[in-house]
């Protein structure tokens, strides 16, 4: 069986790799802010026939003087981005629209922000992040407080939550550069998203450190410390594997047929959770290992 | 507790959920009573948020101006003709929030000027600091001492005038700002328009006229929306969502399908990897939907678009205390324990792992919850609930269901277990 404690180094190099590359896509290229963070206007609607060509829509709505982003949904739907606008001007956009061929008015949806909304979820969101993160570091340090020997509890926290920015970071990257190029936005639900990471993904490590945990208290004189844990990750492999693919599982089906609002909420998901498996069986363990080795050298 | 007393205890909590899912089948009165209650995103509809100004009420008086605010806007919706409508208060350390939610609304643009055009009402007097120009500053007096107005017409001119009446409060007010300001104008405002200025008299008893020059018919609308409610405080509309009713229905159906999808691939998979104690699992999965389901009927949860992501979600999280349990007694079994044996054994030694993985995952949804953002909040009170349920069947039914099992035939027919 590959051995997981011998070849780390390799794991580490593939995290280091997807985590500075999420890194430089965040501050490189940003996110692309959805509207509900940053203000503005979003007008969804469908033709009832065949939607107009862009630039007879672009035509008809120049005089509004608006800068629209324009993207057509299928064949009939078209999605209008704009700085926020008051319901008047919501209305001749509608009017206009419909004198260039005759919208659904059943199937549209418009929403507008002031700026003032999104700067507060902003704001409350930082908050939220900070509370989760200390609420996870302090619970997983008092579960693991009878585990003190030989790394103390504090540190297989430490690893855990270091493991959790790790999935969280990688799922940013990937909405950052999904921003970029195919203009998926920084929004509330990929937000939600990634906060359900944080609380998710700990589950994975929490079952391979319970294993580390049991493990350790039967441990024979001839077993080292890495030995344990290298046991511990391979007894933990398919459990693993099993309760994050069961809760992949639906999620992929929501990506598929859930309609577009919650498409790439649930694919920040998937890929946190997918990354959260692997980085509770490559990572986390390793990672303390490595802190007990050197702190084994440091000794002797 | 005897295996058999807790499995009819099972049957019972099915026969329930069932109705409660499904009211229409057996036609339980009882049952039929309860519904469940959609979201705005899910039977389209319009929800508002407008900024209210407080800058010109003192402290005191601000929640009885909040309340009255809040009540002629209800007024205003109910003459509207939507079925529960919601209007409510909302208020942070920034700024003071009117959120309106008009369900299944088919007309959104007259809804939105319905509220957008209650008038404000206001009276202003000269302001001495600048002598230059005369400008107008605030008083007191506001629309919100306003008991009616009527349309009446001047006896020699004929044209309309608007009289007001306030109430008590707003006539001792009235006579007040009268008296100060004799020799010299006070100007009527609405919807910060300047209406009209005249000089003025003391005036006592509460009555004032509007003499602007407008028409029969605009005379006649303006009474009627001030009679509607003029409103206490000027509001500012800084956000607007609206929904069109098959658009909240398409949502519903895609989000509904996936759920479906999802419960049955799941399900299949329990079986596929753990065979006949996969079933078991998904016999309480089965239950695990119907109650939450019952309770989303019972509370009344407000299902939305992210409330079904979340219970999906769940769906999968729920399964998740059971791969953990069979997963040990698969270890148990082999190293040569007996089914009963290894289920306790199982389910002991996997309790701490999944207590400690729920728990967080609970925290975390907790803390969310308090980002206040609809969709935030949608998502983790089903995540959350759907949490606390799946802790309760997936250990305890699916393991009552197991003891069933244990020392019969069944144990002994290998390819039924993993």
């Amino acid at each position: 069986m590959f051995d997981v404690i011998k070849y780390r180094f390799l794991f580490y190099t593939f995290s280091l790799i997807l985590v500075l590359g999420s890194i430089f896509s965040i501050f490189y290229f940003g996110f692309n802010l959805g509207i509900d963070l940053k203000g503005g206007s979003i007008l969804n609607l469908e033709f009832k026939e065949n939607r107009p060509e862009i630039p007879k829509i672009e035509e008809a709505l120049k005089d509004l003087n608006l800068n629209i982003n324009f993207q057509p949904v299928g064949e009939k739907g078209l999605v209008l981005k704009m700085k926020d606008i008051s319901e008047e001007t919501h209305q001749k956009i509608i009017e206009k629209l419909n004198s260039l061929s005759p919208i659904d008015e059943s199937k549209e949806s418009f929403q507008t922000i002031g700026p003032s909304i999104g700067k507060e979820l902003q704001r409350k969101t930082n908050l939220v992040i900070i509370l989760c993160t200390l609420s996870i570091l302090f619970y997983v340090s008092i579960a693991f407080r009878k585990v003190s020997r030989p790394v103390p509890s504090f540190y297989y926290a430490f690893f855990g939550t270091i493991a959790l920015c790790h999935d969280v970071l990688i799922s940013a990257g990937l909405i950052s550069i999904l921003g970029k190029f195919k203009g998926v936005e920084f929004s509330i639900p990929i937000i939600t998203a990634l906060l359900t990471i944080f609380g998710y993904s700990i589950n994975d490590t929490v079952v391979v450190y319970d294993r580390i945990r049991e493990n350790l208290t039967k441990k024979t004189s001839q077993e080292s410390f890495e030995d344990v844990v290298k046991k511990s990750i391979n007894q933990s492999f398919l459990r693993s594997f099993n309760t994050s693919f069961t809760t992949i599982l639906p999620l992929i089906f929501i990506y598929f047929f859930g309609g577009e609002s919650l498409k790439y909420f649930a694919l920040t998901l998937i890929v946190g959770i997918a990354f959260g498996t692997y980085s509770s069986l490559f990572l986390a363990p390793q990672l303390i290992v490595d802190y007990y080795l050197r702190k084994k050298k440091n000794r002797s | 507790m005897d295996k058999y007393i807790k499995l009819i205890f099972i049957l019972v909590l099915y026969f329930i959920c069932f109705n409660f899912v499904f009211p229409d089948v057996l036609k339980i009165p009882i049952f039929q009573k309860y519904s469940f209650h959609l979201g705005l995103d899910l039977q389209g509809g319009t929800s508002l948020i407008y900024k209210v100004d407080l800058s010109n009420i003192s402290q005191k008086d601000q929640d009885s101006a909040l309340e009255s605010l809040k009540n002629i806007i209800e007024k205003r919706v109910n003459l509207f003709g939507v079925k529960e409508p919601e209007v409510r208060i909302e208020k942070n350390l920034q700024e003071t929030r009117l959120l309106v939610n008009l369900a299944g609304v088919k007309d959104i643009k007259e809804a939105i000027e319905m509220i957008g055009k209650t008038p404000y009402l206001d009276f202003r007097e000269e302001d001495q600091s600048n002598t230059s120009t005369i400008t107008f500053k605030k008083t007191e007096l506001t629309g919100r001492f306003l008991k009616k107005a009527d349309l009446e017409f001047d006896p020699k001119t004929y044209s309309p005038i608007v009289t007001l009446e306030f109430n008590e409060e707003g006539a001792k007010i009235f006579q007040e700002l009268t008296k100060r300001n004799i020799g010299k104008r006070i100007a009527i405002y609405i919807d910060d328009n300047l209406i009209s200025a005249t000089v003025q008299e003391e005036i006592s008893g509460g009555k004032a006229q509007i003499t602007g020059k407008f028409t029969i018919q605009e005379a006649k609308e303006l009474v009627r929306n001030l009679n509607a409610g003029a409103l206490p405080l000027p509001i500012d509309l800084i956000s607007q969502e609206s929904i069109g009713p098959s658009l909240g229905k398409i949502y519903l159906e895609k989000s509904l399908k996936a759920g479906i999808y999802g419960l049955i691939g799941v399900m299949i998979y329990m079986i596929l990897f753990y065979r006949f104690s996969g079933f078991l699992a998904d016999l309480s999965l089965l239950l695990y939907a119907g109650i939450l389901l019952s309770l989303f009927k019972l509370i009344p949860v407000v299902l939305t678009l992210p409330g079904i992501a979340g219970i999906i979600l769940s769906i999968g999280m729920a399964v998740d205390a059971n791969v953990l349990i069979f997963e040990r007694m698969k270890e148990e079994k082999r190293s040569g324990k007996s089914l009963s044996l290894s289920l306790k054994e199982g389910v002991k030694r996997a309790w701490p792992s999944i207590r400690d993985s729920n728990l967080t995952t609970l925290i975390i949804a907790l803390i969310m919850f308090f980002l206040g953002s609809s969709f935030v909040q949608g998502f983790s009170l089903t995540l959350g609930l759907g949490i606390l349920v799946s802790m309760f069947t997936a250990i305890f039914i699916t393991n009552t269901f197991l003891e069933l099992f244990e020392n019969t035939a069944f144990e002994k027919i290998k390819i039924l277990w993993p």
